[in-house]
């Protein structure tokens, strides 16, 4: 299933053209190399197979949020987590 | 779109938005003069529909014919096989994306490549091969490379990185594919059976996620050159409702067009910095052959003649088969992938073909037309 949980970036290494993100308390390791602004501390991405391929407004990404938190609330913790792993996976990974 | 309904974001998924949805497209199918046949290009897109049951919601003017929009449904058995020698190699590591696990080659999975001694890894990112590489400087690392164009720039950044990095052992075998071409070659094959299939595609719900890289733009052709509609979607069951109900408000008012549902993240360019990457690697195929449909021209992406040194497909050659191979006779995969069937009416559906022992790839990947009626089946009893 294709979530786009929007995620946070919380760190960022200009010279590795990568970023570190969380998506709802799981930090992972992301490619930055299409977001074609700058991407800064704080701002909100989405995720396709480890890469973030736009920035959203960060009422989109809590109005979003909240959305998924009742969606995963539904979930025990191993499906949790594997949905907010596999979420962006939508082609190959995923689908077109 | 001047819906009265509340902001849209706030409830992707809220029942009464979608049946709310379902209640406009039925006042405005009213106005139609025949039915609706509605492409969902997509897997991702069957996947929601069945899963939420939309098509239960839906006036019986409007049918969704499911299309080949599954990376692992279409690829075929030549290519799993490549897989799998590559696979078997005494010094290769093979890496991919997770859903090639279990897709049957005409020798066997990935899966049982594994079983029998060889190193098969499945990754969640294309940069995990870079990793992968790095840690085996003394095996060659094959990233078989699969996806249409969503994942085909995140291929792009992986090579140009190895090769910032001066990592040589990293080898590609690509099997992107695009959507356009599938789409026309669709078209073009069912209009000639138009009288003995009664099933035009009308009309196609593109899918949003190859459109935040590639652009809405894509799809000009089918509105202008063909008169089908294209309404790029997203993939909650809100977004497919009302991309169904753009397309259905296109045929009451008389208009053909493209248009896009999806603006939270689609616009018509698409990601520019993204399809550089991609031109700076990779270019058309002639041929690709898609399983069930058959070689389409210029439907595929290779390696620039720059990278020849890193195609596996040119590095092994003399390992690799080239012929053809036969599907297996009961699986109407195709048949499905083209929309000329549905998966109940196949004869080994649900029997000897099922989602943990697949015949075929409409089966394997949860994407697959199969696999998606198989679980959310028993919403249609």
């Amino acid at each position: 299933m294709c979530l786009s949980i929007p995620s946070k970036v919380v760190k960022i290494d200009k010279e590795k053209a990568t970023a570190v993100v969380d998506t709802m308390g799981v930090q992972r390791e992301v490619g930055i190399d299409f977001i074609e602004n700058e991407v800064k501390i704080g701002d909100y991405v989405l995720i396709h197979i480890g890469f973030a391929m736009n920035i959203i407004s960060e009422e989109e990404a809590l109005a979003s949020i909240e959305t998924y938190k009742e969606i995963l609330a539904l979930m025990d913790k191993e499906e949790r987590q594997k949905a907010i792993l596999e979420g962006d996976r939508c082609d190959g990974g995923g689908s077109a | 779109m001047n819906l009265t309904l509340k902001n849209l974001y706030d409830d992707f998924r809220d029942p009464k938005t979608i049946r709310a949805l379902a209640e406009l497209i039925h006042q405005e199918s009213e106005g139609l003069e025949r039915p609706v046949n509605i492409m969902e290009v997509c897997g991702g897109h069957t996947h929601t529909i069945m899963k939420y049951g939309l098509k239960q919601l839906l006036p019986e003017k409007i049918r969704f014919i499911h299309g080949p929009g599954c990376p692992v449904c279409i690829m075929p058995k030549e290519r799993i096989d490549h897989a799998y020698i590559l696979a078997r190699q005494p010094d290769v590591i093979l890496v991919t994306l997770g859903d090639m696990i279990k897709v049957p080659g005409s020798r066997g999975s990935l899966q049982q490549a594994r079983s029998e001694g060889a190193d098969v890894r499945f990754v969640y990112s294309p940069l995990d091969a870079l990793k992968i590489a790095r840690e085996n400087p003394g095996k060659s690392v094959i990233f078989f490379a699969i996806g249409f164009e969503t994942t085909t720039p995140m291929t792009a950044a992986l090579i140009r990185r190895a090769e910032d990095l001066g990592v040589k052992n990293l080898l590609y075998h690509i099997n992107h594919v695009t959507v356009p071409e599938v789409m026309r070659e669709l078209i073009d094959s069912r209009d000639e059976h138009i009288d003995s299939y009664n099933n035009r595609i009308d009309a196609f719900i593109g899918p949003s996620h190859v459109s935040v890289i590639a652009g809405a733009k894509i799809y000009r052709e089918f509105p202008e050159r063909y008169g089908r509609p294209v309404v790029v979607s997203g993939f909650e069951p809100v977004d497919v409702m009302e991309g169904v109900l753009m397309l259905v408000r296109q045929f009451t008012q008389g208009r053909r067009e493209l248009e896009i549902q999806y603006k939270r993240s689609v616009t018509m360019e698409g990601n520019l910095a993204a399809q550089r990457q991609i031109d700076e690697v990779f270019e058309k195929r002639g041929l690709f052959k898609w399983r069930g449909l058959g070689n389409i021209p210029h439907s595929a992406l290779k390696l620039l003649e720059a990278y020849a040194h890193l195609d596996a497909e040119k590095v092994y050659a003399e390992i690799l088969p080239v012929e053809e191979i036969e599907d297996h006779k009961l699986c109407i995969c195709g048949d499905i992938l083209r929309g000329m069937a549905e998966p109940t009416e196949c004869q080994v559906f649900g029997t000897a073909c099922t989602p943990s022992k697949p015949l075929g790839s409409c089966m394997v990947s949860s994407e697959g037309a199969c696999a998606a009626y198989y679980k959310y089946g028993d919403l249609l009893k």
